[in-house]
C-alpha cells in the first residue's frame, strides 16, 4: 500500500491545460467513482480549483497506480498527447503526504499563505466523504492535512502580511490609525483601483466616504453607491479637514494638494494624522507633503515596495512552515507504518493457521481409529509445531511497528511468506473481521 | 531570607528581560508566554520580598537609593503588567522591561545601609509620599518605552520602507494614547507626592516647602509634565511632538531620582 499524488498545478501547467484536465463540480461524483473502480486505487480524493487539479489516492503499489491515474486523467477528459502527461507530476510516500501538507497549508499555492486553498480541500474531502471513495488512511491524511494548515497559521505569521496593493493600503492604514472604526475615507477621482482601496476599506470599518471629482454627477453617483457624500471638486482642500484617509486617483496632470493646502489642512485638523494615498497614474499629491508631520503619503511605487517586502516576509515564514510540516509527517507516517503491520500479523497468522488445518484434517482420516487423546496430541504437536516457527518473524514485525525505517520488514514478510501472492487456495483472500478490527484508526 | 528572594526575583528579571528581546525579534506566541509567565513570577518575588522586609523593618524598604531603585522597578512592572493585562500589546515589554531590569542591577553597585533610621522617616507619611513619588515615576518610565516605541513606528511609516519594526509595533494611534494615558495617569500621582511630601514637611518641621535641590527639581518635572498635557489637550500637540516631550521628561525624572540624590543630597538624599 502507498499513498500518491499526480496532478497539475500553475507551476507546471498552463491555465487551458489545467482547464482542460479539471474536474468541474458537477462531474465530481462520477470522476471519483470512475476513479475508485480501477483495480489498482483503493481510495481516491479529487482537489479541482482553478490553479490545481490533483488527486490523491491509496493504491496498491505506487509505479503501477501512478500510471494508472495518470491514464485516467487523459482518458476521463478524452485527451492524448505528451504536452497533457507532461504536465503531470505524480509522487508517493513521504514525498506525497508531504505534497499534500504543502498544498493544504498554502505553501504550494501561486500567493503563498492564501487562505481559500484550505476550503477547497476541505469541499474536496467532503465530496469524496459523500461518494465514499477513502477509507482508513485517506481519512486520516485529510484530517491531519487540515490540522497541520490550522497549525501553521496559527504558529507563523504565513498569512498576515499584504500581498496586494489595496490590501497593504488598508494594513498601513492600520499602523497609523489602529482600528479603522469611525474612521472616514475621500476619494479624489474614480478609478477601478481607487474603488477597490475604498471597498476595503470599508470592508475593514471605515465608516464615511467622501467623493470628489471634477464631474460633480460622477461624484454623487459613486458616492451613492458606497453610501457617502458627494463633494465639489474645488472643496477638497477644506473638506480635508474631515477625512483620514485620501485617495488620489484623478487625471489630473498636476497636483491637486500641495504642501501648503496640507500644512493648512493638518493645523486645522489638531494634528489629527492623515493617511494620503496617490495611485493615480501622473501623481496626484506633491511628494513633499510627507515632510509635513503627521502626514503619511504613500504613492504606488512606495505601495509597491511595501508589497514586495511583505512576499519576503512571507517567504521567511514559508521556511518555519516547512519545519513543522516535516514533523507532522514524521507522525503520520509513524501511524502509517503502525496500521500496516496489524493486518500483515494477522494475515500470516492466518495463513499459518489455514495451512495447518488443511494439513491436520487431511492426515488424520489416513491415520484411522485415533483415540481422542491421540487427535489432541496431533493437534497440539502441529500448533507447536507452527508457534515456534512464527515466533520470531512475528516478534520482528511488532517491534517494527511505528518504525518508518524498518517498513522494509513487512514487505520482505509478506513476499517470503506470499502473503499478498495468488494463495494456494487456503487462505481467505479478504481481510478478516480480526484485520478490520485492528486497522481501526487509534 | 530576603537575600534569597532578591536573587530569585533578579533571575527572574532577567530572563523575563531577554525573553521580552528574543519576542521582539522572533515575535513567536511561545516566545511571549515564556516573557509573560517570567515577569509575572518576578513581579510575585519582588513582591514577597518587599512585603518580608517591610514586616521585619517596620517600613517601607526605600530609605537608601539600592532599596529607592529595586522599589522603583517594582513600581514599573506594576503598572506594565495593569497596561498588559488591558491592552494585550506584549511588544511594550520590550521596551519596559528592560528599564525595571536596569534599575534592579544599578542598585546593586550601591551599598547597603543598616544604619538607624532619623526620627522624622518614622511616620505614616513616608509609605504614602515616597510610593506616590514612585508609581508617579514609574509612569513616566512607560510614557518613555512607549514615546520611543511611537518614534520608531513614525519613522517606518514615513521612510516607507517598513521593516522589521513596522509588522512587530502596533498602531500610532495606540502608541500616541498609551504615551497619554501613561502621562494622566504619573501626573495626579506625582501631584498628590508632592502634597503629600509638603505636608509630611509641615507635621515634621513645621513649614510645606524648604527649596532643597529634590523638591526643585520635583517642581521642573511636574511643570514638563504640566506643559505635555497643556499642549496636548490645548493645542494638539500629540504624536511625535508628545513623545519627544515625554521622553525629555522621563531624562528629568531620572536625573531627579539619582542625580539630584547623588549630586545635591539634602533630607531626600538618604544620608
Amino acid at each position: 500500500m502507498d499513498i500518491v499524488v499526480i496532478g497539475l498545478s500553475h507551476k507546471t501547467a498552463s491555465v487551458d491545460v489545467r482547464e482542460k484536465l479539471s474536474f468541474p463540480e458537477a462531474k465530481l461524483p462520477d470522476a471519483l467513482s470512475c476513479m475508485g473502480r480501477l483495480d489498482a486505487v483503493n481510495e481516491n480524493i479529487i482537489l479541482s480549483t482553478c490553479n490545481r487539479v490533483e488527486t490523491y489516492a491509496t493504491v496498491k503499489d505506487a509505479d503501477g497506480g501512478i500510471d494508472r491515474i495518470k491514464a485516467f486523467f487523459l482518458d476521463y477528459h478524452g485527451l492524448e498527447g505528451e504536452t497533457y502527461l507532461n504536465s503531470l507530476y505524480a509522487y508517493h510516500g513521504r514525498e506525497a503526504v508531504r505534497h499534500i501538507f504543502r498544498v493544504a497549508a498554502s505553501l504550494d499555492s501561486m500567493v503563498v499563505g492564501e487562505p481559500q486553498i484550505l476550503g477547497q480541500l476541505k469541499d474536496a474531502f467532503d465530496h469524496a466523504l459523500t461518494n465514499k471513495t477513502t477509507g482508513v488512511v485517506m481519512n486520516r491524511l485529510m484530517k491531519k492535512a487540515i490540522s497541520v494548515a490550522k497549525r501553521i497559521r496559527t504558529e507563523t505569521k504565513i498569512a498576515e502580511s499584504a500581498v496586494s496593493i489595496s490590501f497593504a493600503a488598508v494594513e498601513l492604514a492600520r499602523k497609523i490609525f489602529g482600528d479603522l472604526e469611525g474612521k472616514s475615507v475621500m476619494l479624489a477621482g474614480a478609478g477601478e483601483m481607487a474603488e477597490l482601496a475604498a471597498k476595503h476599506l470599508v470592508n475593514n470599518g471605515v465608516k464615511t466616504i467622501m467623493v470628489a471629482n471634477r464631474t460633480y454627477e460622477r461624484a454623487v453617483e459613486l458616492a451613492e453607491e458606497f453610501d457617502g457624500r458627494a463633494v465639489k471638486f474645488e472643496d477638497l482642500a477644506s473638506e480635508m479637514v474631515h477625512a483620514d484617509i485620501l485617495i488620489a486617483a484623478t487625471g489630473a496632470p498636476n497636483f491637486i494638494l500641495t504642501q501648503k493646502d496640507m500644512a493648512r489642512v493638518i493645523k486645522d485638523r489638531k494634528n489629527k494624522p492623515v493617511f494620503l494615498i496617490d495611485i493615480a497614474a501622473i501623481r496626484n499629491l506633491d511628494p513633499e507633503i510627507n515632510k509635513i508631520d503627521n502626514v503619511y503619503l504613500y504613492d504606488i511605487d512606495d505601495l509597491e515596495s511595501v508589497v514586495s517586502s511583505n512576499i519576503k516576509e512571507r517567504q521567511k515564514e514559508a521556511d518555519i512552515a516547512e519545519g513543522i510540516i516535516e514533523e507532522e509527517i514524521d507522525t503520520f507516517l509513524t501511524w502509517l507504518g503502525s496500521i500496516d503491520v496489524v493486518p500483515t500479523i494477522v494475515a500470516l497468522r492466518d495463513k499459518a493457521e489455514a495451512i495447518r488445518r488443511g494439513e491436520v484434517d487431511k492426515a488424520l482420516p489416513r491415520l484411522g481409529g485415533l483415540t481422542e487423546k491421540q487427535i489432541k496430541q496431533v493437534e497440539a504437536l502441529t500448533q507447536a509445531i507452527v508457534n515456534k516457527l512464527l515466533h520470531p518473524p512475528l516478534m520482528a514485525l511488532k517491534k517494527s511497528a511505528g518504525d518508518p525505517e524498518s517498513s522494509g520488514q513487512v514487505e520482505a514478510a509478506r513476499a517470503l511468506f506470499g502473503l499478498d501472492g495468488p494463495t494456494d487456495g487456503n487462505a481467505e483472500a479478504g481481510p478478516s473481521a480480526a484485520e478490520a478490527e485492528a486497522v481501526k484508526e487509534p | 531570607m530576603n537575600r534569597i528572594l532578591f536573587g530569585i526575583t533578579l533571575f527572574f528579571y532577567f530572563l523575563s528581560a531577554f525573553h521580552y528581546m528574543l519576542y521582539l525579534i522572533n515575535q513567536r506566541e511561545s516566545i511571549g508566554k515564556v516573557c509573560q509567565i517570567t515577569t509575572i513570577a518576578a513581579f510575585g518575588f519582588h513582591t514577597l520580598s518587599l512585603i518580608y522586609q517591610t514586616v521585619s523593618s517596620g517600613h517601607v524598604p526605600i530609605t537608601n537609593l539600592r532599596e529607592s531603585l529595586v522599589f522603583y522597578a517594582w513600581a514599573i512592572v506594576l503598572i506594565y503588567l495593569i497596561l498588559e493585562y488591558m491592552y494585550k500589546i506584549r511588544v511594550m515589554g520590550a521596551f519596559i522591561i528592560p528599564i525595571a531590569f536596569i534599575s534592579v542591577i544599578f542598585s546593586l553597585s550601591f551599598p547597603i545601609v543598616e544604619s538607624p533610621l532619623p526620627e522624622y522617616f518614622k511616620s505614616a507619611w513616608l509609605g504614602v509620599h515616597t510610593t506616590l513619588a514612585f508609581l508617579a515615576d514609574a509612569a513616566f518610565a512607560i510614557a518613555f518605552g512607549v514615546g520611543i516605541m511611537y518614534l520608531i513606528q513614525q519613522r517606518q511609516l514615513k521612510s516607507k520602507h517598513p521593516g522589521a519594526f513596522y509588522r512587530r509595533l502596533p498602531s500610532l494611534d495606540v502608541l500616541d494614547e498609551l504615551n497619554y494615558k501613561a502621562v494622566a495617569i504619573g501626573f495626579p500621582l506625582l501631584t498628590l507626592a508632592i502634597v503629600s511630601g509638603s505636608i509630611w514637611a509641615n507635621s515634621a518641621w513645621g513649614y510645606y516647602w524648604g527649596w532643597e535641590p529634590k523638591e526643585i527639581w520635583a517642581l521642573i518635572t511636574w511643570v514638563v509634565y504640566a506643559a505635555y498635557l497643556h499642549a496636548r489637550l490645548m493645542s494638539g500637540w500629540r504624536g511625535r511632538k508628545a513623545a519627544y516631550m515625554s521622553i525629555a521628561g522621563f531624562m528629568i525624572v531620572v536625573f531627579t531620582f539619582i542625580g539630584v540624590t547623588l549630586l545635591m543630597p539634602g533630607r531626600h538624599g538618604f544620608k
